[in-house]
């Protein structure tokens, strides 16, 4: 199995004011191809930092961080964006799809910065993908919440990356359809992409394969979960969403 | 990514964003139009009034009572006034007078049948048409010596009075009024072209000697009118003018009581008048072209926080800078070079109706056009860039995360 993530005395600084807050700490995390983590930890501890500098999203402090073999911290931002388009795909917690835009579009994104040629043909092929085969001329804002991250997800996909990363994918969306997400993470996963999520959820946590807990900056613990849920188990005893809608109104 | 992608994803970032799209050109539009139309009326009134000049008369010099200087020292040699036998000292004096006529003039009522025009009745000697540049007829002719000799009840039209008294009809031979009195129409004067208090159209010829006798019961002369063999030698003959006139009409101080005007001063005097117009316009185009430029400002600067997310996701998904920076810098020129075209349209469309409207001339400053155009493009497009040269410096995560 090849490295994917590989940080060492990875470490974040903020200054604030006068005072310097250490976001991370000497973080050591390697990540192997086809692994499925989770970050966790309550706020302020660092998840979210770890996550943007893993991302490329942000700039690391100190330390080291290989990704996919290549020393990417010493990259200009142009590199930067280059290595993101190419290896990573993101899955944020507010979608951040362009609004006005439809799913297609949205999708087609990172192809053009990417000079990819037949990107329609890929686009739609991502969306069907991930379900939304059948509505791929809508706006975000004529799609659900599950089907707007639906569509970020098929984003996140579209370049074919190596890294999958989800921060707080589920976070807005309510239990069922965070469930269907957790199922399509676990699809891609399945098929060989490596997947990282930040959550502070534990139900969404042990659909992973590990996790990685971070405290203050730093890593609590580090270690494979024990029986991982499947998405589609849970997903086949949950009730019908009208259905759960009629018990509200029996109660 | 290359430059077709760049304008087309430009293009969808105009049309996904409509409303804030079109206020934006809306900016570009209200300064560049106004600038134009105001600028093209404000040249055109200056134009006309120029011409209006040369409609009048060529080579003219007019004689006018100075009464700045008469009547407030007081005693009867300060009476500032013009007689007959000025245009006999003239005519004996000054060599270079190629024609001459005494004018009365008052402002009265013309009717005919039901239909009344108040305008400016001219008592003058028929070589008056000469002067004036009044020869050409559209019906008739002018009344002649014998007509002035005789005192008779003629009149001669402007085009502006024939019209409202007769609309399209024969004017030739009809009875009017004009005050109390009948006249006979002898002849309509073709359409010259004026306008304002100038108007050579808008005005009655009859002789003078019936003016003065029958009709305004004057003796003395309200104006003396000449034209000169001369245009090169007009200061001569003005000189000439004036020291003839000199001999007689002074006041006990020694200053004239008389001024003489060429058509240089007319054309000055004008000119004041049409430049203080054009400043007005001008005045009032650039703080159009200000409220623009603010009003692409504020739009600009409204989406500022939307805008600099919507670049964080794009270089989380792998936009470089300069793609960025690309892509914004088209979507301004485009808004900038379509608000400009439809402002420079709207602005020509309004300089073609004012001056249909005001019958002046349809002028084109290229200046201003350039002016407006330049100012309004630099405005939209360094609003434009703002956001994205602002949040293209910055990491992708703080461009996501800005509020």
């Amino acid at each position: 199995m090849s490295l994917i993530i590989d940080t060492k005395h990875l470490a974040k600084d903020y200054v604030m004011g006068d005072m310097i807050v250490h976001a991370l700490r000497d973080a050591h995390v390697q990540i192997q191809a086809g692994e499925f983590v989770a970050i966790m930890g309550p706020s302020g501890s660092g998840k979210s930092t770890f996550m943007n500098l893993i991302g490329c999203l942000d700039r690391p402090s100190g330390g080291k961080y290989f990704l996919n073999g290549q020393d990417v911290s010493s990259l200009n931002d142009d590199q930067l964006a280059d290595i993101r388009n190419k290896y990573i795909g993101f899955v944020f917690q507010t979608f951040n799809l362009l609004p006005r835009t439809s799913a297609i579009k949205n999708v087609e994104l990172p192809l053009m910065y990417a000079g990819v040629k037949n990107r329609a043909e890929r686009a739609k092929q991502a969306l069907e993908e991930v379900g939304l085969g059948q509505r791929i001329h809508h706006k975000p804002n004529e799609l659900s919440g599950g089907q707007q991250q639906r569509v970020a997800i098929a984003r996140a996909i579209v370049n074919n990356p190596v890294l999958i990363l989800g921060d707080e994918p589920t976070g807005n969306l309510d239990s069922r359809t965070a469930e269907e997400i957790m199922a399509l993470f676990q699809d891609m996963n399945r098929k060989g992409k490596t997947v990282v999520i930040v959550t502070h959820e534990e139900d969404i946590a042990r659909h992973c394969k590990r996790i990685i807990r971070f405290k203050d900056g730093r890593i609590l613990h580090d270690g494979p979960v024990e029986d991982p849920v499947d998405a589609r188990d849970i997903l086949r005893h949950m009730p019908d969403p009208d259905e759960v809608i009629t018990a509200d109104f029996a109660v | 990514m290359n430059f077709s992608d760049s304008i087309v994803s430009a293009l969808r970032a105009i049309m996904a964003n409509k409303l804030r799209s079109a206020l934006t050109m809306l900016g570009v539009v209200i300064g560049v139009g106004s600038v134009i139309a105001m600028i093209g009326i404000g040249e055109g009134t200056k134009q006309k009034s120029l011409e209006n000049i040369q409609i009048m008369g060529s080579n003219m010099l007019t004689v006018m009572p100075n009464w700045r200087r008469g009547g407030v020292s007081g005693g009867p040699t300060d009476n500032p006034t013009l007689k007959e036998e000025d245009i006999v000292t003239l005519k004996r004096e000054v060599p270079m007078i190629n024609t001459i006529t005494g004018v009365v003039q008052r402002r009265m009522s013309s009717r005919n049948g039901n239909k009344t025009h108040f305008t400016q009745v001219v008592g003058a000697e028929p070589q008056v048409a000469l002067i004036r540049n009044a020869t050409k007829m559209w019906q008739g002719s002018w009344y002649t010596f014998e007509d002035e000799a005789m005192s008779e009840r003629k009149c001669v039209l402007g085009f502006t009075v024939y019209q409202e008294l007769f609309g399209d009809g024969m004017a030739e031979g009809a009875r009017i009024r004009i005050g109390n009195q009948n006249f006979d129409v002898v002849g309509v004067i073709a359409y010259k072209g004026g306008s304002g208090m100038w108007n050579p159209d808008d005005q009655i010829y009859v002789p003078l000697s019936t003016a003065k006798t029958r009709l305004m019961g004057k003796t003395n002369l309200d104006q003396i009118m000449m034209q000169t063999s001369n245009s090169d030698l007009m200061i001569v003959t003005q000189g000439q003018v004036e020291d003839a006139l000199m001999a007689t009409r002074k006041n006990a101080s020694g200053e004239p009581l008389f001024r003489v005007m060429n058509q240089g001063d007319i054309i000055a005097q004008m000119e004041t008048q049409t430049k203080l117009l054009s400043m007005l316009l001008a005045g009032i185009a650039s703080v159009s072209l200000l409220v623009g430029g603010i009003g692409i400002m504020n739009i600009m600067l409204v989406s500022v926080t939307e805008r600099t997310r919507e670049i964080g996701l794009r270089k989380a998904i792998g936009a470089r800078r300069e793609t960025i920076l690309a892509q914004f810098l088209l979507e301004s020129t485009v808004m900038c070079v379509v608000g400009g075209t439809i402002g420079i349209l709207l602005g020509l469309g309004s300089v073609a109706f004012v001056a249909q409207a005001l019958k002046v001339p349809p002028v084109v400053n290229t200046q201003a056009i350039i002016l407006a155009f330049g100012f309004s493009a630099l405005v939209g497009l360094f609003f434009g860039l703002y956001p994205a040269l602002r949040a293209s410096s910055l990491q992708p995560i703080q461009a996501l995360r800005y509020e």
